[in-house]
């Protein structure tokens, strides 16, 4: 950093683009700034110590098959033969099922409790769908079992019938499947789009709302033409951050996705996702092969990670830049 | 406010009270005897109150990797370890029986209360050839039964178990097309069938899919009143499992000096076919007193410890077996 | 003005809002259901000695969860001690020092990538970090896992309430002559401040009930807690135990202990609110 230089300047220096007072940056503003990059830093080796530690230890995978282990559907602990196809298709199926139901549900009660419940019902109402994040993933897998796959299992002979000219809704109602992880980890996500929706939508300067109100809108259109706009980057960023939730989500997804490495249309199949496999097997890894292999899904959820981040980023910034 | 709440907390926790060290022992590995186990640690406990051992469930794999990280005192599993394992080890694991369990074929059909099985079917039936539950080879074994024209749903375990390991253990000794097709592990590429996560998931799936069947350890089928198949055993005889026929499969094999054997499809008339073994692991050479410490708890195992197992479902070990395991223990350092 | 027009405009407006109020209703009634089959399972097994008791062996009745609660208190303490100033701080760069420079961008994105690695891996990462160097499970590994789960969810909060506060009250404080840090910790840091707990105490509700990351780390204990460096009960690990066991008696208990779990949570958040209300900025 440029900060020893700072002597000799002149004009006052510039951190993130705001001049620190004077020609010089005072000793405890200095070691403020230090600290807390300090701390920001930590992050980032953390996030690299991860990274590397799930590289060196799903070397001897990426040796054997190569990139092709991204695109082989076999997963045979026995044999040795390793793909993680499935595993990709299931946890990417389930969390997009996801968002599709949490983002419309979630933004649609945020804007109900912050724009027309009145404050005591808003309170009460936000603090029990927060609650509802609290819930831990192994209560909510075990109920998801005893009552979300029965109910499902009820339901998919009606979807089948009315929407069955999808492939998505075809086949045997087993109940569990990417249907039911889909739904549960919408509601493991939806608290977080909710919450952060409401606080978002609650920050909309009253004067941009009044404008419109005197333009002669109805609520709704304030709704729609002003707040939501301006809250779009805060609600993509929830939206995220629940992606995020969703990708990695273990205990409840692996209770009732139906374990199964396998492809196919129908959303009543049973699927599999990653951290699901890594969840399963990883205490039982017979070899060293075995065990490199679930590392290396490991690695590969860190990678798809990292590729939606990565598109997130980009559409914020774009959003960002609009306002 | 936010200062307030941290220092609180800092408080009440480094104010807990500081307990008596006690000696501790630390223990790793399957799940399937764990009910035995964590008895058997508790009322030794009351035997012993100045030593504390602490066994957890990580399963049988994670049992042996943290017996050969050195993270906990002894391990726990329900497949012996490879050679190989016993290298990456340090070269000496030993491997002391201490109960024995069984695998059980669980179904729903209704209508039908009692089923018979054998081997090849069995096979056939979690390969996917025999596929719907009127099959002939179905109805030859059953010939009361009232077999419905319904596809079968087959339930495995999707997470890696001593269950699976003991199940495809069998299915690879009495079908040839499964030993080349399948192979044996705790974890396995299944032809076809849902995965669930545990015995507990297992059952959960076979309970609300009508026309399944899944394989469950003997306590959960016994505990949760599930019907299970009898299954024919290599003398000929349809049995199902039960704390004396998974004994006698132990007392009718051939015990190998260092106890890793499979049990697995053992002759002798009242065997039950899918049995197994579980092992405790333990380091010959251990470091300060925790050999004595061990050596103490698996001679207190051997006698009071055994009679505890039948009222847990888990079958204590054949006499013979218990005097050659006593034998083992003494050199244990 | 059009009538029909405006009719029309009104209609949509009670339809759209109308749907606002129903997906709230769902979204709570959601999590009543769940509360109340939690309840519903729970309740028959709690007694007071249910509270204090240590497990006991099977077959025998009377056990209990005491090491477990307290165990829980303890790793979910010091991994809020460990996360939430990280956390903050770390989203305090973010805004106030980092905008627009590289390393921020890779700070975020970082905190990004660890909020959506699997909570088992990250059990594993602190079982390869604490564990297997001092040989031992121990709270202190769970709470390392914990915290680190925690760090990207607090991150994200902090910053995005930071970024909320008004520019005018920063350049109005450093206007002052208030030195920069002052003006972050004693005027910016509070301003956000109700913001800012939310997160934070979702955070540690939400690690509160995590099972994955623990059993590599705390692993568990059957008896008394004793130190920070040895194995530890926790509820999370405790219920799913209980829970794939194969006895009655221990499923019950498995969701009593899921309701304490619940209480402890919503006492966690339920203190935030009536603390935070009084200092809350009127809307």
């Amino acid at each position: 950093m440029s900060a020893a230089a700072a002597p000799a300047r002149t004009s006052p220096v510039e951190r993130g683009g705001i001049p620190v007072a004077g020609p010089r940056e005072r000793a405890g503003d200095r070691l403020f700034r230090l600290t807390v990059t300090g701390f920001a830093g930590v992050i980032l080796l953390a996030a690299f110590a991860l990274a590397w530690q799930l590289t060196r230890g799903s070397l001897q995978t990426w040796k054997a098959f190569g990139f092709s282990f991204l695109t082989r559907t076999v997963w045979d602990p026995v044999s040795n033969d390793f793909g993680a196809l499935p595993f990709l298709y299931g946890t990417v199926v389930s969390s997009l099922i996801a968002l599709l139901i949490a983002v419309p549900l979630g933004v649609g009660s945020a804007v109900f409790l912050a724009e027309l419940a009145p404050r005591r019902v808003s309170d009460a109402v936000s603090f029990a769908v927060e609650l509802l994040a609290a819930v831990p993933s192994v209560i909510l897998g075990l109920m998801g079992i005893f009552v979300l796959v029965p109910a499902v299992r009820a339901c998919e002979p009606f979807l089948s019938k009315w929407l069955g000219f999808l492939p998505l809704f075809r086949g045997a109602p087993y109940g569990i499947g990417l249907l039911s992880a889909g739904l549960i980890l919408a509601l493991m996500i939806l608290p977080y789009i909710t919450s952060i929706a409401r606080e978002v939508l609650l920050t909309v300067p009253r004067p941009l709302k009044e404008g419109m109100y005197a333009l002669g809108a109805t609520r709704w259109e304030m709704v729609r033409s002003v707040s939501l706009p301006y809250a779009r980057s805060g609600i993509v960023g929830a939206a995220f951050l629940a992606l995020g939730r969703a990708l990695g989500e273990t205990m409840a997804v692996t209770m009732v996705i139906g374990n199964t490495p396998q492809i196919s249309a129908s959303l009543f199949n049973p699927a599999y996702s990653m951290a699901s496999v890594i969840a399963n097997e990883l205490a039982e890894a017979a070899g060293d092969k075995h065990l490199s292999a679930l590392i290396a899904i490991g690695l590969v959820l860190f990678g798809v990670t990292i590729v939606v981040n990565g598109a997130a980023r980009l559409l914020i910034y774009k959003t960002e830049g609009r306002k | 406010m936010k200062r307030n709440l941290l220092a609180v907390l800092a408080a009440a926790t480094l104010a807990a009270p500081a307990f008596a060290q006690v000696a501790t022992l630390t223990g790793a590995g399957a799940t399937f005897p764990f009910p035995v186990y964590s008895k058997w640690f508790d009322e030794y406990h009351k035997v012993k109150p100045d030593l504390q051992i602490n066994y957890q469930s990580i399963g049988s794999g994670g049992g042996i990797r943290q017996l050969t990280e050195k993270t906990v005192d002894f391990g726990a599993s329900d497949g012996p370890m490879t050679d190989e394992q016993i290298q990456k080890a340090g070269g000496a694991v030993l491997h002391l029986p201490t109960v024995l369990g069984a695998d059980v074929p669980a179904f729903n059909v209704e209508g039908v209360s009692e089923l018979k099985l054998d081997g090849p079917t069995l096979a056939g039936i979690f390969l996917g050839t025999i596929a719907k539950w009127n099959d002939p080879a179905l109805v030859k074994l059953n010939p009361g039964a009232k077999l419905p024209d319904a596809a079968i749903t087959v339930v495995h375990r999707s997470d890696g178990s001593g269950t699976t390991y003991c199940f495809t253990d069998y299915l690879s000794k009495v079908s040839k097309e499964w030993a080349t097709k399948v192979g044996k592990g705790t974890s396995v590429n299944w032809p076809v069938g849902l995965g669930g996560k545990g015995n507990e998931g297992v059952m959960g799936l076979v309970k609300q899919n009508p026309n399944s069947i899944g394989y469950v350890e003997l306590i959960y089928a016994m505990q949760n009143g599930v019907p299970y198949a009898a299954v024919k055993n290599k003398a000929g005889k349809f049995l199902k499992a039960s704390v004396e026929g998974v004994t006698a499969a132990a007392a009718g094999v051939k015990m190998p000096k260092d106890y890793r054997v499979s049990i697995t499809d053992a002759s002798g008339p009242k065997a039950y076919p899918i049995s197994t073994f579980t092992w405790l692991l333990v380091y010959p050479k251990n470091p300060d007193a925790k050999g004595e410490q061990i050596k103490a708890f698996l001679r207190w195992m051997l006698k009071d410890g055994q009679r505890m197992a039948p009222a847990l479902g888990y079958a204590p070990l054949p006499a013979v077996v218990k005097a050659k395991v006593a034998k083992t223990v003494e050199t244990i350092q | 003005m059009n009538d029909a027009a405006y009719a029309r405009r009104k209609r949509v407006n009670a339809l759209m809002l109308g749907l606002t109020a129903v997906c709230a209703a769902l979204s709570a009634g959601v999590l009543f259901a769940i509360l109340g089959y939690i309840a519903w399972k729970g309740a028959s097994s709690l007694s007071l000695s249910f509270l204090t008791n240590l497990p006991k062996p099977v077959g025998e009745s009377g056990g209990g969860i005491a090491n477990s609660i307290v165990g829980s208190a303890k790793v979910v303490g010091l991994a809020g001690l460990m996360g939430i100033p990280v956390g903050v701080l770390a989203g305090v760069y973010l805004t106030e020092y980092g905008k627009g420079s590289r390393f921020a961008f890779l700070v975020r994105y970082a905190a990004d990538v660890m909020n959506g690695v699997p909570s088992i891996v990250i059990g594993l990462f602190a079982y390869a970090l604490v564990v297997m160097p001092l040989k031992r499970f121990s709270a202190l590994s769970g709470s390392v896992a914990l915290a680190l789960i925690m760090i990207p969810i607090v991150l994200r909060n902090t910053e995005e309430f930071l970024r909320l506060v008004p520019g005018t009250i920063r350049e109005a404080a450093l206007a002052l002559g208030i030195p920069r840090w002052k003006v972050v910790l004693f005027v910016i840091l509070p301003t956000a401040g109700r913001g800012i707990m939310t997160g934070a105490l979702l955070a540690l509700s939400r690690v509160a009930g995590e099972t994955a990351p623990l059993v590599f780390t705390a692993f568990g204990n059957r008896f008394w807690n004793q130190g920070w460096l040895n194995p530890i009960a926790t509820l999370p690990l405790t219920l799913y135990n209980d829970a794939i066991s194969p006895y009655e008696d221990w499923h019950r208990q498995a969701w009593a202990a899921a309701l304490i779990l619940m209480m402890f949570v919503l006492a966690i958040n339920l203190t935030a609110r009536l603390w935070l209300r009084p200092s809350a900025p009127a809307h």
